[in-house]
């Protein structure tokens, strides 16, 4: 499945979630996944949203996310030149003979193990789509109980970054060192 | 100062020029009533809220000024639905306030709560539930900038009681915060410069011009271009009366119901120059089948419109206006330097069409009356000099095709939604936007049911309208398909030309009543109605119940398909299919 990774900037206002969620619906677009939380300023929430490509035109997402008002940019992430990162919980079935494979495979993966109980482990692992569909297929021999993801979060490669024009900070500006701040 | 919030809400519509707004009282907007009785806004109370609504459509369409609704809040609002997604889908600046259940009681299933900002979040171009009465003021003020800039359309706000009620520090104007609301600027010369170069050299152009070219007041531009150009034009049935029908150059509707000339003239161009247009599904036919031999440059305010259905190879973003203008100074330029477009034998062709092909009914002097005749002869009697209104159905494909407009903002009719019903209070809207000027709806009688109570509203509100119902008896369009796609297996379509009585229902409204079923009394009944002055007048023609709209091509099929109708013979069909390139 090729997807695309859109990095939107919302004013950080009550609705602003249905709004955008509600153009997916009424236009027949696909999402997904879709990650939201706040940014370095406080009047400002990014969403990374990322779409089918095969069944969703982008450009036309794009163009109709733009025509919101609440919405303040959109930028197309490209994949070859972004960070992009997932967060999931897994629960799996875990048999005291099994443990110690699952813990060299959890290993492999840089998974931790946050919870245990007698026939059950919960993994924490933090890494790129593909590699968790890895890990989550490596699981599924053992067992998967319950599983939960967070969506993709990306973020471009290198300084320069898509929140500038809106919130006046630009990682190649000198920030304030602590002495001048606390002067 | 310190204001009431419904005190604030009055004063800002007063700050944003408003004269006269459409509404229906009800509990939770009463706090609003009342600073609005002291009011130097003019409010019309309408007998349905969904008459609030299209008459701000047509008044806005009327005037190009934003027209204002106002309803209480659950059913109030939710009868705006409809008015709000036809404003949606055609452009349409209104402003809808509506009251809301009080703060602390949002989200209870309070009496008369409805979500009215989920509901329209599809069908508005924005919306918001105001939270603080202090930014009523803002509220209003960015409704009336988003509603009536960039690609206009509707916006609602909702004000909940207790902050009507509530006690706020008014000052205007007020500080609009759109960080995320950006209207397109200059269009991009480049981009014109090549659209100015593709015109000069096509030998078969087009100028496919939509609804955009109204909104923009973008008329006289368009005819400076279309001359230089020589390139002829089809007005779809958003932009009829955007370039005279009686222009040399015009070609006349395009579509599904469109004139012979402008659909083929489209399939066989080498240049299409779409401005202010969005290749719709009752344009374009079957999408992959259209316009197949053309370069496309396609005009838009709304850069989502450009490649969303057809691919351009010069997309221009921009108001309609500056293009236009832009367009015809390089396209000027480039004729100062080598000569101009030579399009000669091109125009042979689609004035030979023209001469073979045209719209063609038959009026028999002793037979059943048609509706075509009718707005024939409307058009004759007014010189083309009214403010055409019509509902959705056949009534409002013969007034598109049959009237001969000249001027902007002489044609108003619900296009995408195709909202049954909305004549008589669009038509309402456009005569209080435009007083003392002739307003005409032209109106089905399945229309006219669905609406026809603000009559009431017109006559005590003095808005002399003229609605002349083409009574058939059908859901005419709805027959029409039945009898072509369904084996005439007429289900569920027949209404009856008797019951209601139109001249007796018109007489209870306080209105003049008449009717007429016969060719040779068209004349003097539309002269009779034309004179009545003060109160509004309701003329019951009695048209033809077999009559089709044609020409016609069938629903997602290629233009190429368009079938001429029974007016015309085989060979003529035939030879129409064919579609000869040279002039005869």
């Amino acid at each position: 499945m090729s997807t695309h990774t859109l990095s939107v900037l919302v004013e950080n206002k009550p609705g602003v979630l249905s709004h955008v969620a509600g153009l997916f619906s009424r236009r027949a677009f696909n999402i997904s996944s879709l990650a939201v939380g706040p940014t370095e300023d406080q009047s400002v929430s990014r969403m990374t949203i990322v779409v089918d490509g095969a069944s969703t035109p982008v450009d036309q997402v794009a163009k109709q996310l733009e025509k919101l008002i609440r919405v303040l940019k959109v930028v197309e992430l490209d994949e070859d030149r972004a960070v992009e990162r997932e967060l999931a919980l897994i629960k799996v079935r875990a048999q005291p003979a099994l443990r110690s494979q699952l813990l060299e495979v959890a290993a492999v993966f840089r998974a931790n193990v946050v919870d245990m109980s007698p026939s059950t482990l919960v993994l924490e692992a933090t890494s790129s789509p593909a590699k968790l569909d890895a890990l989550l297929a490596m699981l599924e021999a053992y067992g998967t109980c319950e599983l939960v993801r967070t969506g993709r979060i990306a973020l471009q490669r290198g300084s320069a970054t898509i929140t500038e024009s809106f919130l006046g900070v630009s990682a190649d500006a000198e920030p304030a060192g602590p002495a001048e701040s606390a002067a | 100062m310190q204001l009431t919030g419904a005190q604030a809400l009055v004063r800002s519509l007063e700050q944003q020029g408003v004269e006269v707004v459409f509404g229906l009282p009800g509990g939770t907007i009463l706090p609003t009533y009342d600073p609005l009785l002291s009011s130097s806004v003019r409010h019309i109370l309408v007998r349905h809220e969904q008459g609030a609504g299209h008459a701000a459509e047509g008044y806005a369409w009327a005037t190009g000024r934003t027209g204002v609704c106002i309803a209480t809040s659950g059913p109030g609002a939710t009868n705006l639905v409809t008015a709000l997604a036809d404003a949606y889908m055609d452009s349409v600046p209104i402003v809808a306030i509506t009251g809301q259940v009080s703060s602390a009681m949002v989200g209870t299933d309070a009496f008369q709560e409805a979500d009215i900002t989920g509901i329209t979040l599809p069908i508005t171009k924005h919306n918001e539930l105001v939270t603080d009465a202090d930014r009523i003021p803002a509220a209003i003020a960015e409704a009336f900038h988003i509603a009536s800039t960039g690609r206009p359309g509707p916006v609602l706000v909702d004000i909940p009681k207790d902050l009507q009620q509530a006690q706020m520090t008014w000052s205007w104007p007020p500080a609009m915060a759109l960080p995320g609301y950006q209207v397109p600027g200059d269009p991009d010369p480049a981009a014109i410069a090549a659209a100015a170069a593709l015109l000069h050299a096509a030998r078969r152009p087009v100028l496919y011009v939509g609804g955009g070219v109204i909104k923009s007041s973008a008329h006289d531009e368009l005819l400076r271009l279309a001359e230089l150009a020589q390139a002829p034009v089809t007005t779809t049935l958003m932009a009829r009366g955007a370039f005279p029908d009686t222009h040399p150059l015009a070609l006349g509707m395009p579509g599904m119901h469109g004139c012979y000339t402008a659909v083929a003239a489209l399939q066989e161009a080498d240049l299409v120059v779409a401005i202010g247009a969005r290749f719709d599904d009752r344009v374009t036919g079957r999408l992959a089948d259209f316009a197949p031999r053309a370069k496309v440059v396609h005009v838009d305010i709304d850069p989502a419109e450009i490649g969303k259905n057809r691919v351009p190879d010069v997309p221009v973003v921009g108001d309609a206006r500056a293009v236009l203008r832009g367009l015809a100074d390089c396209l000027s330029a480039l004729i100062s330097e080598a000569g101009p477009p030579d399009t000669a034998g091109w125009l042979g062709v689609t004035d030979s069409w023209k001469r073979r092909f045209p719209l063609r009914y038959a009026q028999a002097a002793d037979g059943p009356l048609k509706p075509q005749y009718v707005v024939e002869r409307l058009s004759m009697l007014t010189g083309g000099d009214a403010v055409v209104v019509s509902g959705v159905g056949q009534h409002q494909m013969h007034a598109a095709q049959h009237f001969s407009f000249t001027k902007p903002r002489t044609w108003i009719n619900s296009g995408g939604l195709g909202t049954m019903g909305f004549a008589v209070p669009a038509a309402m809207g456009a005569q209080a936007g435009r007083p003392g000027e002739l307003v005409v709806a032209i109106d089905g009688d399945g229309c006219f049911q669905m609406t026809a109570q603000e009559l009431a509203t017109c006559a005590i509100e003095r808005l002399p309208i003229k609605v002349l119902i083409f009574n058939n008896g059908f859901l005419g369009m709805v027959r029409q398909w039945q009898e072509l796609f369904y084996e005439e297996r007429y289900s569920s379509v027949e209404l009856g030309t008797t019951i209601p009585d139109y001249v007796k229902l018109a007489e209870a409204y306080g209105c003049v009543g008449l009717r007429c079923d016969r060719a040779d009394e068209v004349d003097a009944v539309l002269d009779k109605a034309l004179a009545v002055t003060g109160v509004p007048t309701v003329v019951d023609f009695r048209v033809h119940d077999r009559e089709g709209v044609f020409p016609m091509v069938p629903a997602g099929r290629p233009n190429d398909e368009i079938v001429l109708g029974p007016e015309f013979s085989a060979d003529e069909q035939r030879a129409a299919t064919r579609r000869e390139l040279s002039a005869r």
